[in-house]
């Protein structure tokens, strides 16, 4: 298998996925409400895997994004409550929104400080943030959700027939390809997951720019968070549980290796389209949950295996 | 080539093992070449030879390893083919490598029966007590003083290797390979070893032992074989060894046309290191480089020479010196400072600390020099390629494109992509640390060229080598390192690898 066969391979499937489904539900599926629908409900995860996209290309993880939603989302509904009282709205809203994000990047920023500054492995680090991070969502208000019902903009504004949420997801898929490709931050992004070392002994600074990565993870799931909360127009600290799974799982069928150096934005949106279609579809066809759960679940091992053996014949025919 | 002159056989000993027409060949590079050689019974044989001259091979081949090309292995007149490691132990081979091989968290004696251990009563259990005696005994009829039940991790490294001896016992080795096994020890410690090794062969067992101390080889061996580029080159029996000849053999080889003729015209002092010394058991090392100088470091492994790179680089901290490059005092504390004041280094370990082997040449290339080619904000793809392969082309690296990953590349063309890589950073003070490791003949040439060349236009460069030759042929100046200090400053011409391995090698009494 070719090395571009085996990078069109998520793309095709996920094509093959939607015309399948277009041809068993043409009048339900094949329609633009639906896509729309679709589109909508991968935005939070979308967003959230580009900054995954990265940490996993720098070889690294982040077990802390579904709890970094819930801190986020909590600490902007708290602000937007604490400077608009009961029924906040327009500037209390937007002051709650800054925060938030603000909230996730410096959650981001603690990850990818406490990873380089005390060497510990990504992993240990997030699972450990993880906790905190849902600790601290729940201890703020007291376990209980903030209402914010004036919070509706990010869930309900539409231009040219296009929901608000999809396009900043399409924005910061846009920004995180470009800085991927074309700058040095996305550069050492690579370097680092594919020799840490070599990288070091090439003069990169590993320490800032992964920090920086984890930065910028914490911060578009702080992003991620608003829109969450504005779909439920309240904050709530069980949000974004075992949203990490999903999200890993959608950067891995994508086609990245988490042993690092290996990915692409591109790869991330398929991934991410191809899970939510597969809900999608299976919400048309009738199927159980259940069962989309176990079907989801294949194809993160059908996927990996796939690429796993396209890698050994390559590999082999290479040392032969 | 010379002829091997090679003693007969004619002991009442008998021979425990004989290699007979090694081959093998790894892709482009000969790593044996009809090679044999023979083990009497009960005796301790020295395989000595520089690095890369194949004696590890011949031992990953004798442990089954490797399969050779061509060849045949006899043990105790039973001829043999090893397909794995395992049917190698089980006739009588156990190798002790450098790097120990043990669990260091389970006791003496779990390590010594592990894989085999002692059934016990019940099902899935073992017999802890009958592998606590039994290792006993085994210690005690070699009269090696060692508790069965200690846990290796708190073990001195002289015990370790009486472990590994036990193991090899354990299976009823017949022959032993010892790989450098003095290299991690104390004096003490290593006297205790030869003890055991002597204990060893007069109970008939058969010692092959490699190591680049000279000088313990003079006082232990009773047969001695030289490696030189793959061949057997020269056997002699006990009664003979003599240092000078043996150093002879392991680095005599035609010297000419091979390097470059050097033509640089040495200037003023580029490089200054004043007293350096790290936490790395390097210390006092003093020492210059000129503009268009070519200074060769030379020692054994563990000497201290990448310990002296890796701090001025700022891999390693400094713990006190100075160093200077053309008359301005540097603190370094990174590599990041290291390469914007001006001093590349090209690792040792291409593969460890060089390159990414799953990115693009170019990529790899580019790596430290993004912001030196107008990179610093924005990464032109296009421009880039195109800078890549130019620079790549002055050194002629072969490969599909610039953007094939290094990985598809051969070992010589790693090296290539590596040294494109600190030729686009234009640095004034350039280390290459055994830039011609693993590359085949032909690279290794190009390699020297590509010295030479940077000398002529001015650069200070350390060239690191654990092959004398290379030193010899290409260096303006030999500096020589033993147990991290700095020993010998000689000029290439006022000196001879006898000296500068007898330097390196042998401890001043």
């Amino acid at each position: 298998m070719s090395k571009t066969v085996r990078q069109l391979l998520p793309f095709g499937s996920l094509v093959l996925i939607i015309c399948v489904l277009s041809a068993i539900k043409p009048d339900t599926f094949l329609t633009s409400g639906n896509f729309i629908n679709v589109l909508r409900r991968s935005s939070i995860n979308g967003i959230i895997a580009v900054g995954m996209t990265a940490v996993i290309i720098s070889a690294g993880i982040d077990l802390s994004v579904g709890s970094i939603v819930a801190l986020s989302g909590i600490v902007a509904g708290y602000t937007m409550v604490a400077v608009g009282g009961e029924n906040p709205q327009g500037s209390a809203l937007i002051i709650g929104s800054v925060a938030g994000i603000l909230t996730g990047l410096l959650a981001g920023m603690l990850n990818g400080t406490l990873i380089t500054k005390l060497n510990l492995p990504p992993f240990i680090v997030t699972l450990g943030s993880m906790s905190m991070f849902r600790g601290a969502a729940y201890y703020i208000n007291d376990g209980q959700p903030i209402n914010v019902p004036n919070y509706t903009y990010l869930n309900e504004a539409v231009y040219f027939g296009v929901p608000v949420s999809i396009i900043i997801f399409a924005l910061i898929l846009v920004i995180a390809a470009f800085v991927l490709r074309y700058t040095r931050l996305g550069r050492y992004t690579y370097a680092i997951g594919s020799n840490r070392q070599a990288a070091f002994h090439s003069g990169i600074n590993v320490d800032f720019n992964l920090i920086s990565i984890y930065t910028i993870t914490g911060m578009v799931a702080g992003i991620a968070a608003l829109i969450t909360t504005s779909r439920a127009v309240s904050a709530q600290p069980t949000a974004g549980i075992a949203l990490e799974l999903d999200i890993i799982a959608a950067v891995v069928i994508g086609g990245a290796s988490l042993s690092g150096g290996r990915g692409s934005i591109t790869g991330t949106i398929v991934g991410t389209l191809m899970i939510s279609f597969l809900r999608n579809g299976c919400l048309h066809l009738g199927i159980s949950p259940f069962i989309q759960l176990i079907v989801i679940g294949a194809i993160i091992i059908a996927a990996v295996s796939v690429d796993q053996i396209a890698r050994s014949k390559a590999a082999s025919t290479q040392a032969g | 080539m010379i002829p091997a002159d090679r003693t007969d056989q004619q002991t009442d000993t008998g021979v425990a093992l004989r290699m007979t027409g090694i081959s093998k060949r790894f892709g482009p590079v000969q790593a044996l070449a009809d090679v044999t050689f023979t083990v009497r019974k009960g005796t301790v044989h020295a395989l000595v030879g520089e690095n890369g001259a194949g004696k590890s091979t011949l031992m990953k081949v004798l442990a089954g390893v490797y399969r050779p090309d061509e060849g045949t292995i006899e043990i105790g007149g039973c001829d043999h083919q090893f397909n794995t490691p395992g049917a190698a132990i089980d006739a009588g081979i156990s190798m002790i490598y450098q790097e120990l091989d043990l669990a260091e968290h389970l006791t003496v004696a779990e390590n010594v029966f592990l894989g085999a251990e002692i059934k016990g009563n019940l099902p899935f259990t073992m017999d802890l007590g009958a592998m606590v005696d039994e290792t006993a005994e085994l210690a005690r009829r070699f009269s090696f003083d060692i508790d069965p039940s200690a846990i290796v991790e708190d073990l001195a490294t002289g015990d370790c290797q009486i472990v590994e001896v036990l193991k090899a016992l354990r299976r009823n080795a017949s022959i032993i390979v010892m790989d450098e096994p003095t290299s991690s020890l104390s004096e003490s410690e290593a006297a205790r070893l030869f003890e055991v090794v002597r204990g060893l062969r007069a109970k008939g067992i058969s010692i092959v032992y490699i190591s680049h101390r000279l000088e313990e080889i003079v006082d232990l061996a009773d047969d001695l074989s030289v490696l030189r580029d793959g061949c057997l080159v020269h056997s002699e029996a006990k009664t003979q060894l003599d240092i000078p000849r043996i150093v002879h053999h392991m680095v005599g080889r035609e010297l000419t046309d091979f390097f470059p003729k050097r033509s640089a015209s040495i200037g003023e002092v580029r490089f200054k290191a004043t007293d350096l010394a790290s936490d790395y058991g390097i210390r006092d090392i003093s020492f210059d480089v000129r503009q268009g100088e070519i200074v060769g470091m030379a020692g054994l492994v563990g000497a201290g020479r990448t310990e002296i790179a890796r701090t001025i680089f700022g891999v390693d901290k400094k713990t006190a010196g100075t160093i200077e490059l053309d008359g301005k005092h540097l603190s370094i504390t990174s590599p990041q400072q290291a390469i914007s004041s001006g001093i590349a280094l090209l690792t040792e370990d291409r593969k460890r600390t060089g390159l990414c082997l799953e990115l693009p040449c170019s990529w790899n290339i580019t790596m430290p020099n993004l912001a030196a080619i107008g990179m610093k904000t924005l990464i032109s793809p296009a421009k880039e390629t195109l800078i890549a392969a130019d620079i790549a082309g002055r050194i002629a690296v072969k490969w599909s494109s610039p953007d094939a990953p290094v990985d598809s590349l051969s070992g010589g063309n790693q090296q290539k992509v590596l040294i494109a890589r600190w030729l686009l950073a234009a640095s004034k003070f350039m280390i290459f640390d055994e830039p011609t490791r693993g590359i085949d003949v032909g690279a290794k040439k190009e390699v020297y060229t590509l010295l030479n060349k940077l000398a002529e236009e001015g650069k200070a460069i350390l060239f690191i080598s654990s092959e004398l030759p290379e030193l010899f042929g290409i260096a303006d100046r030999i500096l020589v390192m033993r147990r991290g200090k700095l020993v010998g400053n000689r000029i290439t011409k006022d000196t001879t690898p006898e000296e500068v391995m007898h330097l390196a090698a042998v401890e001043e009494s």
